[in-house]
C-alpha cells in the first residue's frame, strides 16, 4: 500500500515531480562537478609542486642567504684565470680549455650534517640532499702575448700578432650545463623520484665515488650523446650509462647531468656540502610538527613546505583555482540551498492542496506517523530520483571536462622562497649569469577532474536529505491538522 | 451506543466566541438510524464531528460503548475512528490517484491485515456496493453515484459500528441519490449498523427511523409524518 500509494502519487504529479527532482539534480550534479574540477585543480597546483620539489617531498630545507658583507664581492659572474703558461701556443695562437664545476648561480651552500640532522626529526620517513652544480668550460684561442713582454718597447708596441684570424684577435666558446649531485641510494624522495629512465639505468648504490653520469633526455639529444659515451665534467671524462626524463614537467629539480653527490662534492670543491635537503614526513599530518622540529634544529635555513609554497602558484591555475574555491563553493551551496527550499515549498505546497485527503486519511485511522511517512517518502523518492539524475550529469559534465581538457598556466615561482633554494633550471636551460636569478616554471597543465565514490556519495546523501528534511517538514503540518479542519465539508 | 451530556462546543471566529453546539444531551442506541436536519450553520458538522471521534467538546462528555471520547487520548480516538467508525462524505472525497480497490484497502491499511486480505476484503466490499467491476478504475474514470459507492465500500470494509455521513446524496441526482440510500438502508439491515446522516433533503432524513432538527446548536426530535 505504502509504495502504491507513492508511486501513483509521483505519477500523478509528474510536472511537480520532475521539477523538485530536476532542482536536486542540478545541485547534486553542481557538487560533484565543482569538487571534481576543484580536485583537479589541486591536483594540477600539487602536480607544479611536484615539478619544482620532486614527488613525495613535502619539506625542503636551504640555507638561509646572508645579505653580502661589507666588502664582499657578490656572486658575480663566471670567472676563469689563466695564468701566463695557460693552454699551448702554436704559430703565435694560444689554445686554452679550462672546465669550472662550481655551486650553479643564486644558490648557497650548507654543510651536509644538516642531513643528519633532519634525518634524526622524529616523523622524517626519508630525506635526501643534492648538490646544484653548473659546470661551464672555457674553449678557445687567443693571440700569444707573450710577443708583447718579448718587445716591450719596439716602437711603442707593436700589436700581438697570431690568434685565430691571424692579426691578435680572439675567439673562444663558453659551454655550460647543470649538473645535480644526487645520492643513488634514495629513491622515494628528491630529484630521484620524479625522473624515469628512458635509456641505460638510473644512478645506483654501487655508483657512490664512480665517475658515471645520467643525463636529461633533451640534453642528451641536443648534445647528440648516448649511453656508452663519455661527457667531460670538471675536466673528467664520466661514462653516461643512462637517460633520463622527467616525470613531471619543468622541473626545477631536474638538471641536465646527474652524477653522484660524494664525486660533485669532491669535483666542484664543495666537500660535505649540499644545496638542499628533501623530506618527506611520515604522514600529512606531521609535517608541521617536522618542519617546527626542522626549524629548530636548524635555525639558519629556511623550511618550506608544499603548503608555504603552494602561494608561489600563479598563473590561469591559480585563478581559477580561487575562483573556484570562492565562487565555485559557494554556488554549489546556493544551488544546494535552492533545492533544498524548492523541495521544501513545492512539499508543502502539495500537502496544502491535499489537506483534504489528509484529513480523510485521518478520518478512517491513519496515524499521524503514517501520514508523515507518506509524505516523507514521496520527497525521498523524489530527491533519490534527483540525485540520481544528478550523478548522471555530473558524470557526463566531468567526462566532457576530461574530454576537452581545459588548458590552465601555472608559474611556480621560487620567489616566494629565499634565493638559495632550489634553483636549478629545467633541462633545456642551462642558467648563466644572472639568469639564475629569475628561475621560475611556467607549465601549461591540461586540466583533468577526477571523480569521487565519496563526493558522489556524500551529494547524493545531502539530496536525500534535503528530501527527508522537505518530506518531514511537510508531513508535519499534514499530521498537524486536527481532522475535522482537514474536511472543510464537515465544517 | 452514543449517550452525549451536556455537550457544548464553543469556538473563536474573528475575536468572537461561536456556540455551535449548546447543552446537547442525546442518547443513540445501537443499531438505530437517525438523520439530522437543520439549517446552514445550526451545529449539524460539529455533532458530527463529536460523533466521528473527530473533535472534543469544549464542555460534556460523548460516549460510544464504552469509550469516553472527550477524555480518551488522540491515539485512542485515531483508534476508534480506525476501527469503529466508518465516514462516508459530501463529496466522495476518494484519493484521485488510486484506483476504487485501492481506495478501499486505505481504510484498512491502519488495522495491519496483510496485502492479500486486504485486496480480497475490499474487493468484496466493491462487489457488495455492485462495483466490482470498476474495481481498477480511478475516481475520474466513475460517476458520482459510483465514487460514493466507493466511498461506501471504503467506509464499511472494516466492518464498523456506526456509519457517518455527511449529505452522502448532496452531489447526485434523484435517481442516484435513490440507489445510493437503498444501498445505505440495505447495509445498515443487513449489519446491524449504527447510522447517523446529516442532511438537507427531506426525503432522504424521511428513510431514517428517527430524524434530529438542529438549530442554534440545540437538538430537538421530529417526528415521523
Amino acid at each position: 500500500m505504502y509504495f502504491r500509494y507513492l508511486r501513483r502519487e509521483l505519477a500523478g504529479r509528474r510536472k511537480q515531480s520532475i521539477i523538485i527532482a530536476a532542482g536536486m539534480a542540478l545541485a547534486v550534479a553542481l557538487v560533484i562537478i565543482v569538487n571534481s574540477v576543484a580536485a583537479g585543480m589541486s591536483n594540477a597546483q600539487a602536480s607544479v609542486l611536484e615539478s619544482v620539489y620532486g614527488v613525495g617531498t613535502d619539506i625542503t630545507v636551504s640555507q638561509t642567504p646572508a645579505a653580502p658583507g661589507e666588502g664582499d664581492s657578490g656572486p658575480g659572474g663566471q670567472r676563469f684565470d689563466f695564468d701566463a703558461g695557460a693552454g699551448t701556443t702554436t704559430d703565435g695562437t694560444t689554445t686554452v680549455n679550462q672546465s669550472r664545476l662550481e655551486a650553479a648561480r643564486g644558490t648557497s651552500t650548507l654543510d651536509a650534517a644538516a642531513l643528519t640532522t633532519v634525518q634524526g626529526v622524529d616523523n622524517v620517513s626519508a630525506a635526501t640532499g643534492t648538490l646544484s652544480l653548473s659546470n661551464t668550460t672555457f674553449n678557445g684561442e687567443l693571440p700569444d702575448f707573450s710577443q708583447i713582454q718579448a718587445n716591450p718597447g719596439a716602437g711603442g708596441g707593436t700589436p700581438p700578432q697570431g690568434g685565430p684570424d691571424g692579426s691578435g684577435g680572439s675567439a673562444f666558446d663558453v659551454d655550460s650545463f647543470t649538473v645535480l649531485g644526487i645520492d643513488p641510494s634514495v629513491t622515494e624522495v628528491g630529484p630521484l623520484s620524479s625522473l624515469e629512465v628512458t635509456d641505460g639505468r638510473m644512478l645506483d648504490t654501487g655508483d657512490v665515488g664512480t665517475d658515471v653520469v645520467v643525463l636529461d633526455s633533451g640534453y642528451a639529444t641536443t648534445e647528440s650523446i648516448a649511453v656508452g659515451d663519455t661527457l667531460a665534467v670538471a675536466g673528467t671524462d664520466f661514462q653516461v650509462v643512462g637517460i633520463v626524463t622527467s616525470t613531471t614537467t619543468g622541473s626545477d629539480s631536474a638538471s641536465n647531468t646527474y652524477i653522484p653527490l660524494d664525486v660533485a662534492q669532491s669535483l666542484s670543491g664543495l666537500t660535505d656540502q649540499v644545496s638542499s635537503v628533501y623530506v618527506q614526513a611520515a604522514s600529512a599530518t606531521t609535517i608541521s610538527q617536522v618542519q617546527a622540529d626542522i626549524e629548530k634544529a636548524l635555525p639558519d635555513t629556511t623550511v618550506n613546505t608544499q603548503a608555504d609554497l603552494a602561494s608561489s602558484v600563479s598563473g590561469s591555475l591559480a585563478s581559477a583555482s580561487s575562483l573556484l574555491s570562492t565562487l565555485g563553493f559557494w554556488l554549489a551551496v546556493l544551488v544546494l540551498g535552492a533545492a533544498f527550499l524548492i523541495s521544501a515549498l513545492f512539499t508543502i505546497s502539495n500537502v496544502t492542496r491535499r489537506t483534504r485527503e489528509f484529513g480523510t486519511l485521518k478520518a478512517i485511522g491513519w496515524s499521524n506517523g503514517r501520514i508523515v511517512k507518506q509524505v516523507a517518502g514521496e520527497s525521498t523518492v523524489q530527491a533519490a530520483f534527483g540525485a540520481v539524475a544528478g550523478v548522471v550529469i555530473a558524470l557526463i559534465g566531468v567526462v566532457v571536462i576530461n574530454i576537452i581538457q581545459p588548458t590552465l598556466s601555472a608559474t611556480a615561482s621560487t620567489a616566494a622562497t629565499p634565493s638559495d633554494g632550489p634553483m636549478m633550471g629545467g633541462p633545456g636551460g642551462p642558467m648563466m649569469g644572472g639568469a639564475a636569478d629569475a628561475a621560475s616554471n611556467a607549465v601549461d597543465l591540461a586540466l583533468q577532474a577526477p571523480v569521487s565514490v565519496v563526493v558522489i556519495l556524500i551529494a547524493v546523501g545531502l539530496a536525500l536529505l534535503g528530501g527527508i528534511f522537505a518530506g518531514t517538514v511537510g508531513g508535519w503540518r499534514a499530521a498537524k491538522l486536527r481532522p475535522a479542519e482537514a474536511l472543510r465539508s464537515f465544517a | 451506543m452514543y449517550t452525549l451530556t451536556n455537550v457544548s462546543k464553543t469556538y473563536e471566529q474573528k475575536g468572537r466566541t461561536v456556540t455551535a453546539l449548546e447543552n446537547v444531551s442525546l442518547e443513540i442506541p445501537d443499531g438505530q438510524m437517525v438523520a439530522i436536519q437543520g439549517p446552514t450553520g445550526g451545529g449539524k458538522s460539529t455533532l458530527l464531528q463529536m460523533l466521528g471521534a473527530l473533535d472534543r467538546p469544549s464542555t460534556g462528555t460523548v460516549q460510544l460503548g464504552e469509550s469516553e471520547l472527550s477524555t480518551v487520548s488522540d491515539a485512542a480516538l485515531t483508534r476508534i475512528r480506525a476501527t469503529e467508525i466508518g465516514f462516508i462524505f459530501q463529496g466522495f472525497n476518494l484519493i484521485p490517484t488510486l484506483t476504487a480497490v485501492e481506495n478501499v484497502e486505505t481504510a484498512l491499511e491502519p488495522m495491519r491485515v496483510s496485502a492479500t486480505e486486504r485486496r480480497a476484503r475490499a474487493l468484496q466490499a466493491l462487489e457488495n456496493v455492485g462495483l466490482a467491476e470498476r474495481a481498477h478504475h480511478v475516481p475520474t474514470e466513475m460517476s458520482g453515484g459510483q465514487q460514493q459507492r466507493v466511498a461506501i465500500a471504503r467506509a464499511l470494509v472494516k466492518e464498523p459500528t456506526v456509519l457517518l455521513a455527511d449529505e452522502p446524496t448532496g452531489n447526485l441526482d434523484e435517481d442516484t441519490r435513490d440507489d445510493i440510500m437503498q444501498l445505505i438502508e440495505t447495509q445498515w439491515k443487513d449489519r446491524g449498523l449504527t447510522v447517523i446522516l446529516v442532511t438537507h433533503d427531506t426525503a432522504v432524513a424521511h428513510r431514517a427511523e428517527r430524524r434530529l432538527h438542529l438549530t442554534a446548536g440545540t437538538v430537538t426530535e421530529l417526528v415521523n409524518a
